[in-house]
């Protein structure tokens, strides 16, 4: 029962990550030169008004003292509330999220779409022309600043040839949110007029997004393909007779598929950073743009909450791909 | 030894990816080096002269003027030495710190090891982007707050490398036989281990100078980096935001400069990769 050994014992181990991430958030934002409270209660607080600020925040107490307090409102979901909208933090993020996580979905879906047959394809082609300019097209991928590939896209595609929506999530004031991702719910309603516009509004930061993951998965699927090729059994496969085609549907795919599959886990990670900037440039109102906003307005509370948030997604999303790794490849369970 | 460096060397030279990389990082360190000969305008990094604003490239501002009149060829050219201070010293302290700690992990094995592991599971639990600017923004925006921002969070990626590299050659023969003619530990780490996983440090080195650029051209982004009006990048692009699509000349140039830069580190890292060491990437995928 190797296989329900590594689940129990990640799970396990996901407790104490989270509260080693909470210590060092709390030592970021402790090491900051400015007095939060000052900053709080703003320029012309006198001293009194200073310390009963302090006293209602807790930061008159010791340091161990203000990180069980905070461990406390992190275990129960309180985040703080933001210095500049006045509202929960955590309450934003819940209304921000389903907007991340569909333009991730969608990062997602393209670029395993285009990656993966692509990656086959140049390793079964190795060294040709279309092997070598995707070389070059994978490696300049992964070059390129999102930021500004965003704004290229922008300019390209909504200002100069008016195909694609500049920015925001969609026109008007979209569907009423059921599930919050706009297409599903659009779906749901049966409203045509509202998909349509989803969906052009997704494609320019959706391809943003995808473009270094896609590389990466080219990359990678190429290179696990190549190793299976001239492996034994696939030597042997082909003396016995065994269609080519067959062989590689059947034997070298989904050996090669493992080692992607473990890949996907880290490209999330790729995918909520490129989200910080990616959101900004395309207005998009997720986790990240709040994020950034919160940098803009030295909102510490929000960034704090963001980086809890982030962190905490990161963590389950490995969590899911260890698991399905282990399901996916028996010799994982032997 | 020798006919072994002379084989890379010669293999390095056929090798036309690490030969373009090494092409351009070359021109770019050129280009940080002579930026007050070679730029056109060396005084309009710091001079502003906003009659001549946003004009379009022409035979004398090559890459057209932006939002203060200054050159934009000139200010990238000096942006270059910001970039690769940035990415030099980040690197160096990320290197210092993290070839150590994964050497010293990976020898002892045990709990040094568990040590490691967990700490590192923590830092790599956030992506680096993130962490870095909330470390950056806690800080307050410069160059130096910059660079330890990027080193705090990218040492566990080489502690891990150093350590899964270590451990693999931990168990050859001659470190044993090192090991059973008395050498000292630190003489084992320094003069047997450290030689024989240098190949896979430098491949990282140059991929990990490329992510360190692209990261620190989105803090200038987010207005985390230097404070203007010094010639960052990122920082240029983001000025730029307000003057599309009529200055398209703006946001171009610096795009292209970031773009050209890290691509020279990523094929100059594949390259060094294909000739010095074809098992590192398996080695990666070992880790955990």
């Amino acid at each position: 029962m190797r296989r329900l050994e590594i689940i129990v014992s990640r799970l396990a181990w996901f407790v104490p990550t989270i509260v080693g991430l909470l210590i060092i958030i709390f030592t970021i934002s402790h090491i900051i030169p400015t007095d939060p409270v000052r900053v709080l209660a703003g320029d012309n607080a006198t001293q009194e008004q200073l310390d009963a600020l302090r006293k209602e925040y807790g930061y008159d107490k010791p340091l161990p003292i203000q990180f069980i307090n905070y461990l406390k409102d992190v275990a129960t979901g309180n985040l703080g509330i933001s210095i500049f909208t006045k509202r929960p933090i955590s309450e934003t993020m819940w209304h921000r999220l389903p907007a991340t996580l569909e333009l991730t979905f969608a990062a997602v879906f393209l670029s395993v779409l285009f990656g993966i047959p692509l990656g086959v394809l140049s390793a079964l082609k190795r060294n040709s022309l279309f092997d070598h300019v995707l070389r070059v097209i994978t490696v300049s991928g992964l070059a390129v600043a999102s930021f500004w590939l965003a704004m290229e896209l922008q300019f390209l595609f909504s200002m100069n040839l008016a195909v694609a929506p500049l920015n925001g999530r969609i026109s008007g004031f979209g569907p009423d949110p059921i599930t919050g991702f706009f297409v599903i719910d659009s779906l749901l309603i049966w409203d045509m007029e509202s998909l349509r516009s989803a969906l052009s509004h997704m494609i320019l930061p959706a391809i943003t997004l995808a473009l270094p993951a896609a590389a990466t998965i080219v990359r990678f699927t190429r290179a696990g393909v190549l190793e299976v090729i001239n492996s034994n059994f696939v030597l042997y496969e082909r003396a016995m007779g065994i269609p080519w085609p067959l062989i590689v549907w059947k034997y070298v795919l989904r050996n090669a598929l493992i080692s992607t599959v473990t890949q996907i886990g880290l490209i999330f990670g790729v995918f909520l950073s490129g989200a910080v900037v990616v959101e900004t440039v395309f207005d998009w109102p997720g986790i990240g743009a709040y994020a950034v906003n919160s940098i803009l307005q030295s909102d510490y509370k929000a960034i704090m909450g963001f980086t809890i948030w982030t962190g905490a997604i990161f963590l389950i999303v490995n969590l899911i791909t260890d698991i399905a790794h282990t399901l996916i490849d028996p010799r994982s369970s032997q | 030894m020798k006919t072994g460096w002379r084989q890379a060397l010669s293999k390095f030279v056929r090798d036309r990816a690490a030969l373009i990389g090494s092409v351009i990082i070359l021109g770019l360190i050129l280009c940080a080096i002579f930026a007050p000969y070679l730029a056109p305008f060396p005084d309009d990094v710091y001079e502003f002269h906003t009659s001549n604003r946003l004009r379009a490239p022409d035979g004398v501002h090559y890459f057209g003027t932006d939002r203060m009149g200054s050159d934009v060829l000139s200010r990238i050219l000096f942006g270059a030495r910001i970039t690769i201070m940035i990415a030099v010293i980040a690197i160096s302290i990320t290197v210092a710190i993290g070839v150590p700690i994964g050497l010293i992990a990976g020898y002892y094995g045990k709990w040094p090891s568990d040590a490691l592991m967990r700490v590192s599971d923590i830092f790599l639990a956030i992506p680096q982007v993130v962490l870095a600017i909330a470390i950056a923004q806690t800080l307050g925006p410069s160059i130096e707050n910059v660079i330890l921002a990027l080193s705090a969070t990218y040492w566990p990626f080489w502690a891990r490398l150093v350590y899964a590299e270590t451990r693999s050659v931990k168990n050859e023969i001659f470190i044993e036989s090192a090991i059973a003619l008395g050498a000292p530990p630190w003489r084992v780490m320094l003069l047997h281990v450290l030689p024989n996983i240098a190949s896979a440090i430098i491949v990282r080195t140059s991929i990990g100078m490329g992510n360190t650029i692209l990261t620190a051209a989105i803090l200038g982004f987010l207005g985390l980096g230097a404070p203007p009006p010094a010639p960052e990048w990122g920082r240029m692009i983001a000025e730029s935001r307000e003057f599309l699509p009529e200055a398209w000349w703006y946001a171009t140039a610096p795009g292209l400069a970031i773009f050209l830069v890290v691509m020279g580190f990523n094929l100059l890292g594949d390259g060094l990769r294909d000739i010095l060491d074809p098992r590192i990437r398996r080695a990666a995928s070992r880790e955990e």
